[in-house]
């Protein structure tokens, strides 16, 4: 079998929404942590679209809810957790379309690593210990592909880490004999098996030296570029994804804020949250602008107040921000890729003017 | 192969102290009944043997404690562990050696029926945990709870007395021959299968908890989620993944609990008048045969010894991690 998979042609970077069909879709995910009757509401409707081919990077704050979302869509929630609503949507290879929180059981074994594979923020401890890692390859590979002889698969597993750069007599190796940058590649390429469509990455590289982070991601994306499948990336570090994605939706307090591509958040952030955060990070051209960072520290999720949950960090708080929600919407400049969620933008007066934070 | 090496020596320099001390106790125990019951037995005892008794209880004052250690090796080695005082002139030796196969047999296949039997439902219950199964575990705990003499007198009196189902005492039928034949070792089974039943009943309760314990724990680690996210089949998850490692500390204590199968049985025998180690450790403390209680303390530390090792190794086998030199 070979592994090139089509290249989905003309996928130009920072297209816009109706550019390329939408491989995942995740719409109003809701999500508690705790079962009794005072559980967090982690997830508040969270929507989002993930286009064939793209790199979607998915920003935001320690705790703000991005491994939530990861587990959730991928229906791997552990308990406490509980999905309390919403739908995901998976394009299969066929165009089908199914809801990957209604599947039965055995349909949604057989959807998972082959159209859609996850690499997890403990990739560190995402290894079996006591096997070895062609073993751990070979398993995944064969449990969806009974048909095929374990020499096939163990060729197979070869080329998987050949691809990620490691030679394939590591194969014969325990996870405690590799270091943790091979780990992280080993999951890649695991990951990877079985082509699947949809490949999200939960800070796939902070464990590691920066020097290692870039290799590997860098790997990824010219993998992506080979195999065609679509990223979802999730991390903190803005700046990485304004370099690798071509979308990227900003979350905060378990809401996606802002999401827009990548290049345009960068330079415009319509988000007072999205112009915080990229303020906590130096650019990455161009004049040095002083790190403002943003001030105080992210809601309490089990203490939800009313209204907008950046009010209190933010500088242009509102009055109408204390008591209502904003929702996702377009912006004040009416911008076709782009969605925002702030009250700046719809609840001006035609007279006033948006904040220069905001308007550039 | 050198962790194999280094577990070998530690092992061997471990068997060495546990006989060495075994040597020294009875040396410096005050006063020495040994002597007065020498006495008694004078003119039934050839000299031979006398000699041995006298190595073996440090009776040999007038040679150097030097030469009293190496004769004693000798003995051992030999396998000389001295006659019995109260079954004279038997062999200690002989004695041990046939009480011993009954013990393991029994009380070796019944904790290894436990074991089996606990670890499965305790894999089931840790991989259901949070529902109807937990509902279990009040069960499990009151088995471990329950005091084994206490046990064992129930199922005597229900089992045995009230309904005659089983014999309630001894290991098999008098009137048969002891033979490798099948109506012998239906009669051995058949008389085994009260006492087995107690000990799984006891020991069972134990490695459900352990087990599922474990199981909680492993189900939370990244790489069961991973083998989920794989799409692999529950049955392989839960086996091949959870179980597989939760059950790596359950193999040390199996085999921890192996050791104390010889040493740990008194109780099981005494109240089935059953002929193991136990009964017969039991029956020499009380008729004061010194040289039976030595032969049979040295067999119950050596068989620690040896579960000890065992479990090393199957542990060593089962987890790559202890193999390697720098962990
Ligand atoms: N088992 C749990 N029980 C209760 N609350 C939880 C649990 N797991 C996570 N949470 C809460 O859910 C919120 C989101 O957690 P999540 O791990 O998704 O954040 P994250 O954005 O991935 O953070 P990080 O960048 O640190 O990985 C956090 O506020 C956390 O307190
Ligand atoms: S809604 Fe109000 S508080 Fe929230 S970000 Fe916009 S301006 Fe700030
Ligand atoms: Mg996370």
């Amino acid at each position: 079998m070979s592994t090139g998979v089509e290249t989905s042609p003309g996928v130009a970077r920072d297209a816009g929404p109706t550019a390329e069909e939408p491989v995942l879709e995740v719409r109003n995910l809701s999500v508690d942590y705790g079962f009794g009757d005072d559980p967090t509401h982690v997830l508040r409707e969270v929507s989002l679209t993930l286009r064939r081919g793209e790199v979607l990077g998915l920003a935001g704050e320690s705790g703000c809810g991005k491994s939530t979302l990861a587990y959730a869509a991928t229906r791997l929630l552990p308990p406490p957790g509980l999905i309390t609503g919403g739908e995901v949507w998976l394009t299969g290879r066929d165009g089908e379309r199914a809801d990957l929180l209604a599947l039965s059981d055995a349909e949604l074994r057989a959807a998972r690593w082959r159209d859609i594979a996850i690499v997890f923020q403990g990739a560190m401890s995402s290894l079996n210990p006591v096997f070895r890692v062609e073993k751990q390859l070979i398993d995944g590979i064969l449990a969806h592909r009974p048909r095929m002889g374990r020499a096939e698969a163990r060729e197979r597993a070869a080329e998987l880490l050949r691809l990620v750069g490691i030679s394939a007599d590591r194969l014969r190796a325990y996870p405690h004999q590799l270091s943790g940058g091979m780990r992280q590649r080993v999951m890649i390429a695991m990951a990877l098996a079985l082509e699947p469509q949809v490949l999200i990455m939960d800070e796939p590289t902070t464990a590691l030296d920066v020097v290692m982070q870039r290799q590997i991601l860098e790997q990824v994306m010219e993998l992506r570029e080979r195999l065609g499948f679509s990223v979802v990336l999730i991390t903190h570090d803005v700046s990485l994804l304004v370099e690798v994605a071509d979308r990227i939706a900003v979350m905060y307090a378990g809401e996606i804020v802002e999401t827009a591509p990548a290049r345009d958040v960068y330079q415009r952030p319509r988000h007072p949250y999205s112009a915080g955060l990229l303020g906590s990070f130096p650019p990455l051209h161009g004049p040095r602008r002083e790190l403002a960072g943003i001030p105080g520290a992210p809601p309490d999720l089990s203490q939800r107040e009313p209204g907008c949950p950046f009010a209190p960090r933010c500088p242009h708080v509102m009055d109408v921000c204390r008591t209502e929600l904003p929702v996702l919407g377009r912006t004040a400049q009416a911008e076709e890729a782009r969605l925002v969620a702030c009250h700046l933008h719809t609840s001006l007066s035609a007279g006033e003017k948006l904040p220069d934070l905001v308007a550039r | 192969m050198r962790f194999l090496l280094r577990r070998v020596v530690f092992y061997a320099l471990t068997a060495w102290a546990a006989i060495t001390i075994n040597f020294f106790i009875p040396r410096m125990l005050p006063g020495d009944p040994v002597t007065a019951l020498l006495g008694r037995m004078q003119g039934r005892i050839d000299s031979n043997a006398e000699h041995s008794l006298r190595v073996l209880f440090g009776l040999d004052q007038d040679t150097s404690m030097w030469q009293q250690y190496l004769d004693y090796w000798g003995l051992l080695l030999r396998g000389d562990l001295g006659l019995s005082f109260t079954h004279f002139p038997t062999p200690v030796a002989d004695i041990v050696s046939q009480s011993l196969p009954w013990t393991v047999g029994l009380v070796g296949v019944a904790t290894i029926i436990a074991f089996v039997i606990g670890s499965l439902i305790g894999t089931f219950l840790g991989w259901r945990r949070g529902t109807w199964a937990d509902g279990l575990l009040p069960v499990a705990t009151f088995f471990q709870a329950v005091p084994y003499f206490w046990l064992g007198l129930i199922t005597i009196a229900v089992l045995s007395v009230n309904l005659g189902w089983f014999p309630s005492s001894g290991s098999y039928d008098r009137g048969l021959v002891p033979a490798f034949s099948g109506e012998f070792i239906g009669s051995v089974v058949y008389y085994g299968f009260l006492p087995a039943l107690t000990v799984v009943l006891s020991s069972v309760a134990g490695w459900v908890l352990g087990m599922r314990n474990m199981m909680v724990t492993v189900s939370s680690e990244d790489y069961v989620t991973v083998a989920h996210a794989k799409g692999l089949p529950e049955r392989q998850v839960m086996l091949g993944y959870a179980a597989r490692n939760a059950v790596l500390p359950q193999v040390s204590s199996f085999a921890l609990s192996l050791g104390f199968v010889v040493g740990g049985t008194l109780i099981m025998e005494m109240v089935f008048s059953y002929q193991g180690i136990g009964y017969t450790l039991y029956q020499a403390v009380s008729t004061h045969d010194y040289p039976l209680m030595q032969g049979c303390f040295l067999v119950i530390t050596l068989s620690v010894l040896v579960a000890n090792m065992v479990a090393d190794l199957a542990y060593a086998l089962l987890d790559p991690r202890t193999r390697t030199e720098d962990r």
